[in-house]
């Protein structure tokens, strides 16, 4: 037999290169866990840029009347802070363990729209990267007007082109309609993903909780993102063809880019803070080794945050002067939102009560969430008073509650999440010992910094202010504050490595590790390309303890 | 794997067409995007500082109109004919919500050409013309947006390369035709009749 060497073929030894081959792979997958792996590493490397920015905004603050940093740089500092922290790493890194999770949840061999997953992570990617080019626009590099420094809610007017001369705002403007046309295409695609891709068996009744309230958060990134897109179509159409909608000379009105801006911004900390929720609401009954408590209450607690947290918005507008009626009823409906995150937290309880608890390290920080959440419940409710409001309004107080949120709630959740489903990500387990030190040191530098900012916003501390005189009994509070970011830097380090070395050297996990129920723990891990080799059917919620114990199943009890 | 035990018997199993479900919810997204536009338009009506006033230079632009919410039906009519295999049938009524399309957009173009050079008219012009153009312009993007939509098929129509399983597709293009026609209805209310 002769062989015939067609003129293309290479063989695989040839044709593969170290770098480039998989580069190209991960550049062009279309694969739901790839694309959440790369969502999640582009926000933790912004993580790590805006931790930079608020460890630089703490140095300044760290002593009275410091010049440390001009007061300039200090506003694009607490700009692009918070524009970071939100829009690429909070939004992007939930997105992430979304596009991961729910295909796996369900039983789904991948998404509803592939190649939309693909556009959706690229998009978002190429708007936070021009975002942040803005950088290099800085009058010492390319004589530009550098990074926008008009605050993360780009209060009118001053972002119109009257007071905010040069391309700043620009690039924060296009920046992030870009980032929320990656979120629309992203909540699209994982909403249809739970809709019409679940396996046989999953009723809607039986999805897990944190596929559910997924759900819940895609339909509200859908109604809240693109009011914020169309607010900065409107301030971009200001500000490039001379429109008049926030220019208050020509009879346009500031306060209504609040509306707008609000209305996207209120949801926008729900959809931030439910994912973590869902985390808890999946660490918390298999480190318990029990059934989560009332799921059904927890689902329609879910959809109740939903639906009421579109109407809260004006609460962050109390000091502008709305009608007492407007008032009242952003106060009321504000209180109310607690009843069902109140809800949710006596579930959780529930949940431990009477349990074999595990303290490994996602427990641990899941329980840090219920106590550090409580805080934040707790001063979210004093906001939402009126007169109280009017007080403490742009304070550090109101620093103090929303950090006590996004950091102490969200992102010990995320983290949470992050030890708990690493191993089947990677197919190895997360070093312990690195993951308690990381947990006590965020935990104690996590409380210095935000606990004092309390009593600093008590005491009348501004925000946004790049420094503070002496002798107004600030000093103590500001540098225990400043004092705590160490720490927290010592335990993002410990995460870090973590990371890093457990990716080679932890120990090999297995597929269920931690002896958990629902389906992403029935495949490999990492899964293979096609997730399930032969899709699942399932009869209760936690399908996994129906296979480990069919003589006692779930459904009976279900 | 061994197989995870069920509750016998299972119950039959369907779940929605994913190309539907899609798009109601990129449309649940667009509301959104619309509802802004059309609340800042309700808000400024009648807060301009100089003129000219809607009252002054808009006309109830009948003719749009009829054109537009006809090619919702022509569109409907062609996804029907297409699902009873109907081929030839379905590109004449495909081509007519082409027609229609365009017609609607040449409206547009002849309306704002003469709100331009005849009124002076331009969004830096007051509040009236910042919204105006901003709400109507969304919608006639849209417009654009689904006539590049209806093109693209078109083409295939004429090439002969559409058949009648195709159906789940342009029922896709459909369902957001006639969210753009939906929204007419609201941009039409708000601009032509309560706003002048």
């Amino acid at each position: 037999m002769t062989t015939t060497q067609l003129p293309f073929a290479v063989s695989a030894k040839e044709r593969a290169h170290p770098i480039f081959d998989p580069l190209q792979e991960w550049l062009e997958t279309v694969d739901h866990k790839r694309l959440g792996i790369l969502y999640i590493v582009f926000a933790l490397v912004f993580l790590v840029i805006g931790g930079i920015e608020a460890t630089l905004i703490r140095i300044q603050l760290a002593v009275a009347d410091n010049h440390f940093l001009s007061a300039h740089t200090f506003n694009v500092l607490f700009t692009m802070h918070g524009t970071t922290m939100v829009f690429l790493v909070g939004m992007p890194i939930l997105a992430g363990f979304a596009n991961y999770l729910v295909p796996l949840q369900i039983g789904a061999r991948d998404v509803a729209f592939p190649r939309l997953n693909s556009f959706g992570f690229w998009v978002t990617c190429f708007g936070g990267l021009l975002l942040n080019a803005s950088f290099l626009t800085a009058p010492a590099l390319l004589g530009g007007s550098g990074a926008p420094d008009v605050g993360w809610f780009g209060y009118a007017p001053l972002t119109e082109p009257a007071y905010t001369r040069g391309n700043a705002t620009d690039y924060w403007v296009i920046g992030l309609i870009i980032v929320g046309i990656g979120s629309i295409a992203g909540a699209v695609n994982i909403a249809t993903t739970i809709v019409t891709m679940r396996t046989k068996g999953m009723t809607l009744g039986r999805m897990p909780l944190y596929t559910w309230i997924t759900l819940v958060v895609q339909c509200m990134i859908l109604a809240a993102v693109s009011p914020l897109t169309a607010a900065l179509i409107l301030l971009l159409l200001d500000r490039g063809l001379g429109a008049h909608f926030f220019d208050t000379q020509a009879g346009g009105s500031a306060v209504l880019w609040q509306h707008f801006f609000w209305v996207f911004g209120h949801p926008e900390v729900y959809v931030l803070m439910l994912p973590g929720f869902g985390f808890l609401s999946e660490i918390i009954p298999v480190f318990s080794r029990k059934v989560i408590f009332g799921y059904p209450v927890m689902v329609a607690a879910t959809i109740a945050i939903g639906f009421i947290s579109v109407s809260v918005w004006a609460h962050h507008m109390f000091a502008v002067g709305m009608s007492p009626a407007a008032n009242t009823f952003f106060a009321v409906s504000t209180g109310l939102v607690a009843v069902p995150t109140g809800i949710k937290l006596f579930n959780w309880l529930g949940t431990m009560w009477g349990g074999q608890i595990r303290l490994q390290t996602p427990m641990l920080f899941a329980i840090a969430v219920l106590l550090q959440f409580l805080v934040a419940g707790i001063t979210g409710v004093m906001l939402a008073v009126v007169p109280f409001n009017w007080q403490l309004t742009d304070t550090y107080f109101v620093v103090a509650h929303f950090h006590f949120v996004l950091v102490g709630s969200l992102l010990f959740a995320i983290f949470g999440a992050v030890y708990y489903w690493y191993p089947k990500v990677t197919g190895r387990l997360m070093s312990e010992r690195l993951g308690k030190w990381h947990f006590w040191l965020f935990l104690i530098g996590f409380n210095l910094t935000f606990i004092p900012q309390h009593f600093a916003g008590m005491l009348g501390m501004p925000r946004r202010v790049y420094t503070f005189l002496p002798e107004r009994g600030l000093e103590i509070w500001n540098l225990v504050s400043s004092i705590g970011v160490a720490f927290q830097l010592a335990g993002g380090a410990c995460f870090l490595w973590n990371l890093i070395r457990s990716y080679r050297r932890g120990a090999v996990a297995g597929n269920d590790p931690w002896d958990a129920w629902t389906l992403e723990w029935a495949t490999s891990s990492p899964p293979p390309v096609y997730n399930f080799a032969e899709l699942p059917v399932v009869g209760s919620r936690r399908p996994l303890w129906d296979l480990k114990h069919p003589e006692d199943p779930d459904w009976h009890y279900e | 794997m061994t197989a995870i035990p069920v509750p016998s018997p299972t119950p039959p199993w369907t779940l929605p067409r994913r190309g539907p479900v899609g798009i109601l919810l990129f449309i649940l997204a667009e509301s959104a995007l619309f509802s802004v536009f059309v609340a800042a338009y309700c808000y400024y009506i009648g807060r301009s500082l100089t003129g000219p006033t809607p009252r002054e230079v808009l006309h109830f632009p009948v003719l749009m109109t009829v054109c537009l919410l006809s090619s919702s039906l022509t569109v409907h009519l062609a996804g029907r004919a297409l699902a009873n295999g109907a081929t030839a049938r379905f590109l004449s009524y495909w081509l007519a919500t082409v027609l229609l399309g365009a017609a609607f957009l040449a409206g547009t173009a002849r309306e704002w050409r003469e709100l331009i050079v005849v009124h002076h008219l331009t969004i830096h012009s007051n509040l009236f013309g910042s919204t105006y153009y901003a709400l109507v312009g969304l919608h006639a993007s849209h417009v654009i947006a689904g006539m590049v939509m209806l093109l693209t098929v078109a083409a295939f129509g004429l090439a002969g390369r559409v058949r009648p399983h195709h159906v789940d597709r342009t029922d896709v293009i459909s369902i957001y035709w006639h969210f753009v026609d939906l929204v007419w209805i609201v941009v039409v209310t708000v601009v032509y009749i309560i706003g002048r």
